[in-house]
């Protein structure tokens, strides 16, 4: 156990580290300087500028050696410090990025859950009948070939301003302040439904199809052969079918985090919805590279995370590797 | 009794090699009479047909603007309609699927390529190489491949097509190494290799020989699988921007239609075709590929 | 009698057409027998097993009657079919090291399985202990997951499992191919201590490995591409043989205290006959050293001495 887990933590370290490494580095060796760019947004004429230009470099750190610069990176970062963001100056970038992170985190945890949870169990039960099986898995490939942006924008366009049932763009209401009253909350709701919808379809469709076809290897196995020629019910069968095609599936949720960070940056781009995708995407509209350089590690963090969770769970629930560690 | 087993061995031999091309005439047998391979192929080809030689079909030059009235509806004139500055749609989507195309044959191949040479090594020499190998792949994985080419792409100020489809290509290829080594693994300790060892045949024909073609089916599957990944992935980044600073790709497409306002303009013709068109191709491709997997794996055939 | 089988003919369907598996066994075993069914790859006897309990596709049933106890069997149902197995018919599968599901403690999924057969797992679980006593495996083998087991362990596991409901018919396939020779013994003489407690009324135990049956089966049907060869009990087999195919199958064994030197192995020339379309006649005619005119002609498979049945018309002769 303290072997499998040790790697484990080998690699995320290695990971942590070369990402912070990368996510430090890339906007230094950016073409182009950010504070130039900052100060021509703000259109200064040429002693000011010059001034502002020594000020904020030495607010952002930028005239100390390359090597000072990267020590002191990761002093701030595990200060929290994650620097001061150019576009929306002076607000620290780490303050920016935690008022983003329950707005992702509340899209995120449900579609991925709940998709994983009806798709898998759909997956399943398509699997039963020939018939059944043609209609859906169809289906199941082509919502998991359907572009999360794509999707976003037909319910955006259908549903939103077609049939104006709900809004598009936000979080809440424009015309709200943030309060706990029914009506605030109601229209949080709102707008987070189309969203979380569009996150939700496309990761259905994939793992439907993946439990589809895990449960028809499952059902070929020896052990399924047994439990048949005992005559053993056939939801009995089904049953330790389905548990244990689980197993890969959840590994399979560890290797999707990739695409499912994709698809919720390219969602809340459609929906405007201000989350850390859409964070992302306005410090790459305006070459605010601190501001990307916090949210990249942000994401780097919680997928590392969001890994070592789904590896403790896996543990937990294959008796194989559980006990392929201990003992024998 | 020894010269009877030599005999009785050869005949086997003799069966088996002569089992091999029937083999492939097999596979075409099954590969025609299978629905989704059929339905699937049809699909993808209609849209590479169009790719070809849809651009002939038009009369305009990509960009050019106001060639008709702005954001019009499809019509016999514009077949796709016009965008908010007066281009026509079917334009902009028979040059957007050329650079599809060309993204899911680069980036795919490549990614194939890396994942294959990589998830090869690792499976057959195993011991370190193993797990230096594994562990290189273990990091490219949990660094969500976006984040790394987000960076990367916003680094790179002038970017065509072809520079996003190897971007793409070289992170793309963790899934394929994966399940080479897997396969890989399983193959190499297989009897017949084991005789081929034994034989004393060396290990470079062994490989081409022996394991090569067992793979080849796999490779192929792993290929379309990737052609449809670097697409979709490739269509994410053009939409936030990230993509080819020139030309135009389904992705692109969609991007401007959302940011000059299509959607409340309510010009679905802009943004529902290349979206559909990313869904057809790759969907056709999902499906072809478990037609595939049924022609090479027989337990899976229907009678 | 227990089980008695009558012309049972079973073929796969393959593209090519009908592949001639099973073509037409007759036989009967009576309680407290057990029957070796030998032969080599692809003579049939794993389809006849296989049939009588889980006739599934690409096996087709074409024609024959199996009677457990007196009572028909609906091979040809395999929904029917569900309330014989376990109770009245079992099997030991030749894959049994893997029979049991990897991700639930034993223990658990013998009350699962037995729930969803309408058996009491509590009534029977004080019997299913005595058993797992018997074929000395720890009682807290059931609290385990079988990857805490060795193959040994887990065979002894599927041996206990199988037979938990007595059983009229076990079926034993290939249960001691993968072991090594010390546990083969031990296995067999399980089996036998099975039947002489009445834990099993009668049994068919399938190998290709003659001197497992020499050690534990008291009758031994011998099979041949698709076709019963020779019956009778295990002494007339081993030691006077009638039938061409089972005098050479028996000859071609090495005996102890034998050397090469004095006397070669030898095999059996040829190969067994394709059952796509077999050849008319008699299907070892083309490797029998004793062949003659009349073997294009089938023999028929009938009894020759009390208890002995062969299929060959050079012994009929001899009996005529």
């Amino acid at each position: 156990m303290r072997r499998y887990f040790g790697r484990k933590m080998i690699i995320y370290g290695i990971t942590f580290f070369l990402a912070v490494t990368i996510d430090w580095a890339i906007p230094r060796f950016m073409p182009g300087n950010p504070i130039h760019t900052m100060l021509a947004r703000i259109g200064q004429h040429a002693e000011g500028v010059e001034a502002m230009y020594t000020y904020y470099t030495k607010a952002f750190g930028l005239d100390l050696p390359i090597w000072k610069q990267y020590l002191n990176f990761w002093n701030a970062l595990f200060h929290g410090d994650l620097g001061t963001s150019v576009f929306r100056f002076p607000q620290p970038v780490s303050a920016i990025i935690i008022k983003a992170v329950p707005f992702s985190v509340c899209l995120l945890i449900p579609a991925i859950l709940l998709s994983f949870w009806a798709g898998n169990k759909f997956g399943a039960f398509a699997a039963r009948t020939k018939v059944l099986d043609n209609t859906v898995l169809p289906l199941g490939y082509i919502l998991t070939a359907t572009p999360y942006m794509w999707l976003g924008i037909l319910l955006v366009w259908s549903l939103g301003i077609v049939a104006d049932i709900f809004p598009v763009a936000g979080a809440y209401g424009f015309n709200l302040a943030p309060s706990l009253s029914w009506m605030f909350i109601a229209s949080l709701i709102k707008h987070w439904f189309l969203p979380f919808v569009s996150l939700f379809l496309v990761g259905f469709g994939g793992w439907a199809i993946g439990m589809r076809n895990m449960i028809i290897y499952e059902l070929e196995s020896d052990y399924s052969h047994y439990l048949e020629t005992l005559g053993a019910t056939r939801s009995l069968v089904r049953k330790y079918a389905y548990r244990n095609a689980l197993l890969p599936q959840i590994t399979g949720l560890a290797l999707q985090l990739g695409v499912i960070v994709a698809g919720q940056v390219v969602t809340e781009a459609v929906f405007s919805y201000p989350g850390i995708g859409w964070l992302i995407l306005a410090a790459i509209q305006n070459q605010d590279y601190f501001l990307l350089q916090g949210c990249f590690l942000i994401i780097i963090i919680m997928v590392l995370i969001a890994n070592f969770i789904i590896d403790i769970v896996y543990v937990v629930v294959d008796p194989r590797t559980r006990l392929g560690m201990m003992g024998g | 009794m020894i010269e009877k087993i030599n005999i009785e061995k050869q005949e086997e031999i003799d069966k088996v090699v002569a089992a091999k091309p029937k083999k492939i005439n097999e596979f075409l047998y099954f590969a025609l009479r299978n629905n989704k391979l059929k339905i699937g192929l049809a699909i993808v080809l209609f849209f590479l047909l169009l790719t070809i030689i849809g651009p002939f079909l038009t009369d305009y030059e990509l960009n050019t603007f106001s060639v008709g009235p702005l954001s019009a509806p499809p019509s016999s004139e514009y077949w796709f309609g016009t965008t908010t500055f007066g281009q026509d749609v079917y334009t902009q989507f028979v040059y957007g699927l050329r650079a599809t195309f060309i993204v899911g044959v680069i980036g795919g191949s490549l990614a194939t390529f890396l994942g294959l040479i990589i998830g090869f090594t690792a499976g057959y020499r195993g011991g370190i190489i193993d797990e230096l190998l594994n562990m290189l792949t273990n990091i490219i994985l949990v660094i969500p491949a976006f984040a790394i080419l987000l960076i990367i792409a916003a680094y790179l100020k002038v970017r065509g097509i072809v520079t996003e489809s190897i971007l793409i290509g070289f992170i793309n290829w963790t899934w394929t190494a994966r399940a080479v080594r897997a396969q890989t693994f399983s193959l190499r300790s297989r009897e017949f290799v084991d005789m081929a060892r034994i034989s004393g045949m060396k290990p470079f024909k062994i490989i081409f020989t022996e394991i090569a073609p067992n793979m080849m089916s796999y490779l192929l599957m792993a290929f379309i699988l990737q052609f449809g990944g670097a697409v979709l992935f490739a269509a994410t980044l053009d939409f936030i921007g990230l993509g080819p600073t020139q030309g135009i790709s389904l992705g692109l497409m969609m991007n401007y239609a959302v940011l000059w306002g299509a959607l409340q303009l309510g010009s679905w013709w802009w943004f529902i075709p290349p979206g559909f068109a990313i869904m057809a191709i790759v969907g056709s491709l999902y499906i072809m590929n478990v037609g595939l997997d049924e022609v090479f794996n027989p337990k899976l055939r229907e009678f | 009698m227990s089980l008695k089988i009558n012309n049972l003919k079973v073929y796969y369907q393959t593209l090519r057409g009908d592949v001639k598996a099973l073509d037409g066994a007759t036989f009967s075993i009576s309680d407290g027998e057990i029957m070796g069914l030998a032969g080599e790859s692809g003579c049939g006897k794993t389809t006849l097993a296989n049939s009588i309990i889980f006739l599934n596709p690409p096996m087709k049933y074409i024609e024959g009657s199996v009677k457990l106890d007196g009572e028909e069997l609906p091979i040809w149902d395999m929904k029917k079919m569900d309330k014989f197995r376990f109770k009245k018919i079992s099997i030991i599968p030749q894959y049994a090291m893997n029979a049991l599901n990897p991700t639930r403690k034993i223990g658990k999924m013998i009350s699962e399985l037995l729930d969803s057969k309408k058996v009491n797992y509590r009534k029977t679980k004080p019997e299913l202990e005595r058993r797992l006593d018997l074929v000395e495996l720890t009682r807290n083998v059931l609290n385990m997951y079988p990857i805490e087991l060795s193959g040994g362990m887990k065979q002894r596991m599927v041996l206990v499992l199988s037979t938990l409901l007595d059983p009229s018919l076990l079926i034993a396939d290939e249960i001691t191919s993968a072991l090594d020779v010390s546990t083969q013994k031990a296995v067999a003489e399980m089996l036998v201590e099975f039947r002489d407690r009445k834990f099993v009324k009668c049994m068919i135990v399938i190998t290709h490995d003659i001197s497992i049956l020499y050690q534990i089966a008291d009758n031994i049907l011998v099979m041949y591409a698709g076709k019963l060869a020779e019956k009778a009990s295990t002494k007339t087999i081993i030691h006077s043989p009638r039938h061409p195919y089972t005098k050479l199958l028996i000859s071609s064994l090495p005996k102890v205290g034998v050397k090469s030197s004095e006397k070669k192995l030898t095999g059996i020339p040829g190969n067994t006959p394709m059952l796509l379309n077999p050849p008319l006649g008699c299907r070892f005619r083309d490797r029998c050293p004793l062949a003659f005119s009349k073997c294009t002609e089938e023999p028929p498979f009938i009894e020759i001495e009390k208890d002995h049945f062969v299929a060959c018309w050079k012994e009929h002769k001899k009996n005529a």
